[in-house]
């Protein structure tokens, strides 16, 4: 059981929470998730370690509304706890000093890209962010995000804030007038399937960090498997974070919706559920 | 066996009790008892539910089954057992009507006996080597339901004896995992006296006991039992806690734990890497277990999913396998079907688990193996591609090697695969620990005398240094290393006092440590 210490709205959909885990925090490096689960009969779900204070034993994780577990995260108000917490999990991500990194974040892949921006500017990189979301509200962590990168560039589908365009439309932009000697791009399956193709195409060596289904994430099950290089690999150990180009973002797509029936369903009826009490 | 043994087990055969028993009913008449049918659910009934296959025998059951064994003077049973349970004394005494003492022989050497009585191989092991099936040509004597009978009945009883601790020494030990080999090494250090603490990676204690085995052949609940009495003993649980991730071997040394048993297990699922495994609808047998038994995805009230479909194919022939496509059809399948490339006599699965699965209306295509998979436009699966085989000259493990016939191939329809060729070690704890002596296969080496490993502190037992195996074998080898680890302990502590005796004062060595 891990107590929920401090609780922020991003928006209407994105929760931040600062949960009491002081072993974690203290083993945690960037790139590293947790899995957590909310009540006995919920599922186990991966969440991404945003930062943590050694100090106060806590970590922060930043969660976006999008299925059962993730609501029931976002309702959970200080002083609530969490039924299980277990981590760090997967392998840290790799930082070295490469030059101008450019690191792309669209929806919740913001908050993952977090210590990762932090992490290469502290080793004496050049960052420029790019943050995309549908509209302005959903433009979350800009502040942290400038405070470890050189520029951040924003993107908004409607124009409502930033530029009017789509991620990769901000990259091409900054790819046009700068060297880029690495690009990370942290998000949803079909945005870094695009950031991809663009980096490709420039020749820019890219790193994804992959967000697929998990039940243990120590291994043990393979629920979390995809293709890289032409082998499967396991996320939760082998990952998460990936050489881009080498990643089956075509297969991860389809095996991303392997429940969508049966979620909605949950979703719907937890909704009816929610609504009565 | 040897000479030692030999004389121990005589004159125990020779007490009172034991030859008042052999004199009530001649061998004679108990060559001529039938071996006692096990009570069982109809299949019919059995493949729509989760409850215990096995009702377990009653008293009279009981009595009359331990009454076929001739409590013979040299029990080659003992010697089939992984643990070395002293086999005729357990089943006299429930001849004698003595059911909680039955139970007591059993925990001198076994410490799960209820859950060894009904996941145990006893037709390869104890039952294989008794007199019945060597001399008689009989059914042997059903050693692994009498163990059952005792552990239920002392746990039905309410009068579970929590064994006595030897004065407590507060000496910090740590089982890393909480399967069969951590749980029976965590109770024989609890009753030496040490401080134990079990740390498990996932939400719930009992490794594979809880989250592969499924609730129709172990019920959750005896597991439970179990953990419960080790926590009346005193050792500690701590779940969610992964050893080489949330906290080194080093950190945990630092924070006093004097050594640890790795009990780790083999967990992590082997594909076959065929074309189109990753399709939607495929999974480990680790994962769907997984999924409904420790997730509970069959309920619909738990959020977990799982996809379970109409016509299953699970690829294999051991224990998983079977409780795997037995879960399936008790989830609705209409097909629920085994694929293994050899044939029937070669499956590695308990005969009792196969002979389930038959009448349970599973289907057995033998000598099958899938070479390909193919899907909708969605990604999920929905039809296999699989290819005969024949049988040729034997392989280096003894069994005859499958060979595919060319031109053999046909297509099955599918909606949900699971794959269960087997597990590999799980890496957690050799990634995290640099000097630790590993084999080609990953598995940790260990002086088999001792359990130790290349780290004096670090000893480990079960599946992380077997590869996949069994609960006994497990079970054994937590006991094993506990054994060794309190040797190597008061080894250690002998060797400071020897120390300590060259100093006069306290100022001495205090000034001697700095
Ligand atoms: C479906 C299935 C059916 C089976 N049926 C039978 C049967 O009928 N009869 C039989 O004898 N055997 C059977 N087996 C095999 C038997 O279950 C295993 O041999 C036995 O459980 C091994 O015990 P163990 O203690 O080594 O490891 P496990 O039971 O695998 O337990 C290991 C535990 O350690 C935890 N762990 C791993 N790494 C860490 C870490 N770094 N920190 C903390 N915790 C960690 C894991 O989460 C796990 O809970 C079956 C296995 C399966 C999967
Ligand atoms: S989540 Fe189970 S193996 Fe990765």
């Amino acid at each position: 059981m891990n107590r929920v210490v401090e609780k922020e709205y991003f928006s209407h959909a994105v929760v931040m929470l600062v949960v009491e885990a002081p072993r974690i925090a203290k083993s945690r490096q960037a790139g590293h998730f947790v899995i957590v689960r909310i009540g006995q009969k919920g599922e186990r779900i991966p969440l991404t370690i945003a930062e943590a204070d050694i100090e106060k034993g806590t970590i922060t994780i930043i969660v976006q509304k999008v299925g059962v577990t993730s609501i029931k995260l976002c309702n959970l108000e200080e002083g609530d706890y969490i039924t299980d917490v277990v981590g760090p999990l997967g392998k840290p991500t790799h930082i070295e000093k490469v030059g101008t990194v450019l690191a792309c974040g669209g929806g919740v892949g913001v908050a993952p890209l977090l210590p990762i921006v932090e992490a290469f500017k502290k080793a004496g990189n050049k960052v420029i962010t790019v943050l995309a979301a549908r509209s302005r509200e959903l433009i979350i962590l800009e502040e942290q995000m400038r405070n470890f990168s050189d520029e951040v560039v924003i993107m908004t589908d409607d124009g409502s804030y930033g530029k009017k365009g789509l991620v990769t439309h901000g990259m091409e932009e900054v790819i046009k007038r700068e060297q880029i000697d690495l690009s990370v791009t942290v998000g949803p399956a079909i945005m870094m399937k695009y950031c991809t193709l663009l980096t490709r195409k420039h020749e820019i060596p890219t790193v994804a960090s992959l967000n697929t289904l998990m039940v243990d994430g120590t291994g043990m099950c393979g629920a979390c498997r995809v293709t890289v290089g032409g082998k499967t690999k396991f996320v939760c150990v082998d990952g998460p974070e990936f050489d881009a180009f080498e990643v089956d973002f075509d297969e991860m797509l389809l095996r991303l919706d392997s429940y969508k029936p049966s979620e909605t369903e949950a979703y719907e009826s937890f909704q009816k559920k929610y609504q009565k009490a | 066996m040897n000479e030692g043994l030999l004389e121990f087990l005589k004159k125990e055969r020779e007490q009172e009790w034991r030859l008042e028993l052999r004199s009530r009913v001649k061998n004679k008449e108990r060559t001529l008892l039938e071996r006692v049918h096990m009570p069982e659910q109809e299949a019919d009934i059995r493949n729509k539910n989760f409850s215990e296959v096995n009702l377990g025998l009653s008293e009279e059951q009981a009595v009359l089954e331990a009454s076929r064994c001739l409590d013979c003077p040299k029990p080659t049973c003992i010697t089939g057992c992984p643990v070395g349970i002293n086999i005729p004394k357990f089943i006299k005494k429930i001849e004698a009507g003595e059911y909680l003492e039955a139970a007591s022989v059993l925990k001198e050497t076994n410490a799960l006996p209820a859950v060894c009585g009904r996941v145990c191989p006893q037709e390869v092991q104890c039952e294989q080597v008794c007199f019945y099936a060597q001399k008689l040509d009989k059914a042997p004597v059903a050693i692994g339901n009498l163990e059952r009978f005792a552990a239920d009945y002392e746990r039905n009883s309410g009068n579970i004896s929590v064994p006595k601790i030897s004065g407590r020494n507060g000496i910090k030990v740590a089982s890393i995992g909480s399967g069969p080999a951590g749980l029976a090494f965590a109770g024989d250090m609890a009753k030496m006296g040490y401080n134990v603490t079990v740390f498990e990676a996932l939400h719930e204690i009992g490794g594979v006991l809880k989250y592969g085995i499924p609730e129709f052949r172990l019920p959750n609940q005896i597991v439970e039992k179990e953990i419960e009495n080790l926590e009346k003993m005193g050792v500690k649980f701590v779940k969610n806690f992964i050893v080489g991730k949330t906290a080194t071997v080093e950190d945990l040394q630092e924070e006093g734990f004097t050594a640890f048993l790795v009990g780790s297990g083999a967990g992590l699922p082997n594909f076959m890497h065929i074309p189109g495994e990753n399709y939607i609808g495929i999974y480990s047998s680790n994962e769907y277990l997984t999924r409904i038994n420790l997730m509970n995805a069959a309920n619909p009230e738990f959020d977990t999913p799982v996809i379970s479909g109409r016509n299953v194919a699970v690829i294999g022939g051991g224990n998983t396998a079977m409780d795997s496509v037995r879960t399936a059809k008790r989830l609705g399948a209409e097909r629920a079907m085994i694929i293994y490339r050899r044939s029937i006599e070669e499956m590695p699965a308990r005969v009792e688990e196969i002979k389930h699965a038959q009448e349970e209306g599973v289907e057995f295509l033998n000598l099958h193996n899938p070479v390909e998979y193919f899907a909708d436009e969605k990604g999920t699966v929905k039809s296999m591609k699989v290819q005969k085989m024949e049988l040729g000259e034997p392989d280096a493990s003894g069994r005859r090697r499958p060979i595919p016939i060319e031109g053999s191939e046909y297509l099955i329809d599918v909606d949900t695969v699971v794959v269960s060729v087997g597990v590999s070690p799980n890496p957690l704890i050799p990634q995290s620990m640099e000097d630790l002596d590993v084999s080609a296969w990953g598995t940790i080496n260990v002086d088999k005398e001792n359990m130790q490993t290349s780290i004096p502190d670090l000893f480990a037992g079960g599946d992380i240094v077997r590869g996949g195996a069994t609960v006994i074998l497990a079970m054994g080898d937590g006991r094993k290393a506990a054994a060794a680890m309190d040797r190597y302990i008061k080894g250690k502590v002998r060797n400071i006092l020897s120390l300590i005796k060259e100093f006069n004062t306290i100022g001495e060595i205090l000034d001697f440590a700095r």
